[in-house]
């Protein structure tokens, strides 16, 4: 778990310094604290994931209590307010941002992949403290959703 | 002028050699005798083949092999065909023959070469048997009546006669691990190198777009030239197996990032094997030698 954590906060501060020395030149502020705080946001997710996976891959013992209280985290996250960080200029034709461009164009897509992840969290954390079972059957849609929207509005790594 | 006859004679013999060898070679007329195709088998296939990954529409349900996705290259845009069941726009009417020598020989119904997007230099390695399965299923998926849309290549590789020499070079049915000394490699190697095609994308090619062998799995330029493809050997991916096969099952890096673009795709085909035909592939990704970046 430590391993882990620490992985994902070295992941945060590695992005804190490339943004800040990239925002130097190129971003605005704003730019800049907008991309920030979403791909914080992604951390998040995949901090919270941590736990569940490792239940769901029989990595680790699973837990009621861990099990429902990261669900409810990625719930909370997905359903958050995400309109302020979508600032125009900050696609993946700006250096550290893979946010492809039809986040941009087809906003009710995206929207639409957004909602299916909160329809999907919210359902794992419903279930997630009733057992391993019920906790795998509910993590296969979130994987999903993940894989949906990366799949669309993702661009690969350069 | 006599010499120049003889000359403008070998010429003629030279051209024609170049020709019959490298004219389309569809598969013998009985290479299919005594086999039956079994269509429930042929979805485990279908999957790890991954022919929904092109030839699907973008939005369009799994199952519905309408063509129409686009596929930029260094080459021009290459458009993947209807492939449903259709008897005029796909592929319904075509027999079971001509099905397997399309996929297996890169021959198309009339006769002609086929371009490799369609990666028959990968499937030319599979076992006749999967392939006569894998028809089987294509024929009981639905029907689309979306029309082909042609290629958009430049001169002269818009000309199709141009691949007998290309295949000629580089289209050959050898093991690129050429010791997979466990059932589990061998079955790993299979799912990789013929039906997974995996290479396709992980592994550079040359100016002529053949494969580079020597840098097998080592990543690549990708085609759109939007970001590059990963380096999928030891020398990069320090996953463990079961990190490898537990991503071709969920998606899930060992960090709970997920797979994104075509990989995503990949994703869900290889969702559809069993656990052990994951740990073979992961298996097999081990056992190449590993290509520095």
């Amino acid at each position: 778990m430590s391993k882990k954590l620490n992985r994902v906060v070295a992941t945060a501060v590695a992005f804190c310094i490339a943004g800040a020395a990239f925002a130097a030149g190129h971003l605005t502020e704003d730019q800049q604290r907008a991309m920030d705080a979403r791909q914080s946001h992604m951390g998040l997710y995949s901090f919270n994931l941590g736990p569940i996976g490792a239940m769901a891959q029989d990595r680790i013992p699973y837990d009621a209590a861990i099990a429902t209280a990261a669900a409810s985290n990625l719930a909370a996250l997905a359903s958050m307010d995400q309109a302020a960080y979508w600032v125009e200029g900050t696609d993946a034709s700006i250096e550290g941002s893979r946010a492809k461009a039809e986040i941009w164009t087809d906003a009710a897509g995206y929207m639409a992949e957004k909602e299916k992840l909160a329809a999907a969290t919210a359902a794992l954390a419903a279930v997630a403290g009733d057992g391993l079972d019920a906790m795998k059957a509910a993590f296969g849609p979130v994987g999903q959703s993940c894989g949906s929207c990366h799949e669309a509005y993702r661009a690969p790594r350069t | 002028m006599a010499k120049w006859r003889i000359i403008g004679v070998l010429a003629l013999l030279v051209v024609g050699a170049g020709w019959y060898i490298t004219k389309p070679a569809p598969l013998p007329s009985d290479a299919l005798d005594g086999l039956t195709g079994d269509p429930a088998r042929g979805e485990i296939v279908f999957a790890a083949a991954g022919c929904a990954s092109c030839h699907t529409s973008e939005d369009g349900p799994p199952t519905l092999l309408s063509g129409g996705k686009t596929f930029a290259s260094d080459f021009g845009t290459f458009v993947a065909p209807n492939i449903s069941s259709d008897p005029e726009h796909g592929v319904g009417a075509w027999s079971d023959l001509a099905l397997a020598s399309a996929i297996m020989r890169g021959v198309g119904e009339n006769g002609a070469h086929l371009y490799p997007a369609f990666p028959y230099t990968s499937y030319n390695k599979a076992e006749l048997s999967d392939i006569v399965d894998l028809i089987a299923h294509l024929r009981t998926l639905p029907p689309s009546d979306q029309p082909n849309a042609a290629h958009d290549l430049a001169f002269p590789f818009n000309q199709r006669i141009a691949l007998g020499p290309w295949k000629f070079l580089f289209a050959n049915s050898d093991w690129v691990l050429q010791e997979a000394a466990s059932p589990e490699l061998i079955r790993g190697r299979y799912l990789v190198e013929a039906l997974g095609h995996c290479a396709e994308c992980h592994t550079p090619r040359n100016a002529l777009g053949g494969l580079d062998t020597a840098r097998w799995m080592g990543g690549a330029p990708h085609p759109s030239d939007e970001g590059r493809i990963p380096n999928i050997t030891t020398a990069v991916l320090s996953w463990s197996e079961r990190d490898i096969a537990e991503y071709l099952k969920s998606g899930f890096t060992p960090d709970f990032d997920s797979a994104g673009g075509e990989m995503a795709e990949v994703v869900k085909n290889t969702g559809q094997l069993t656990d052990d035909d994951r740990a073979a592939i992961a298996a097999y990704l081990k056992a190449i030698p590993p290509v520095a970046e």
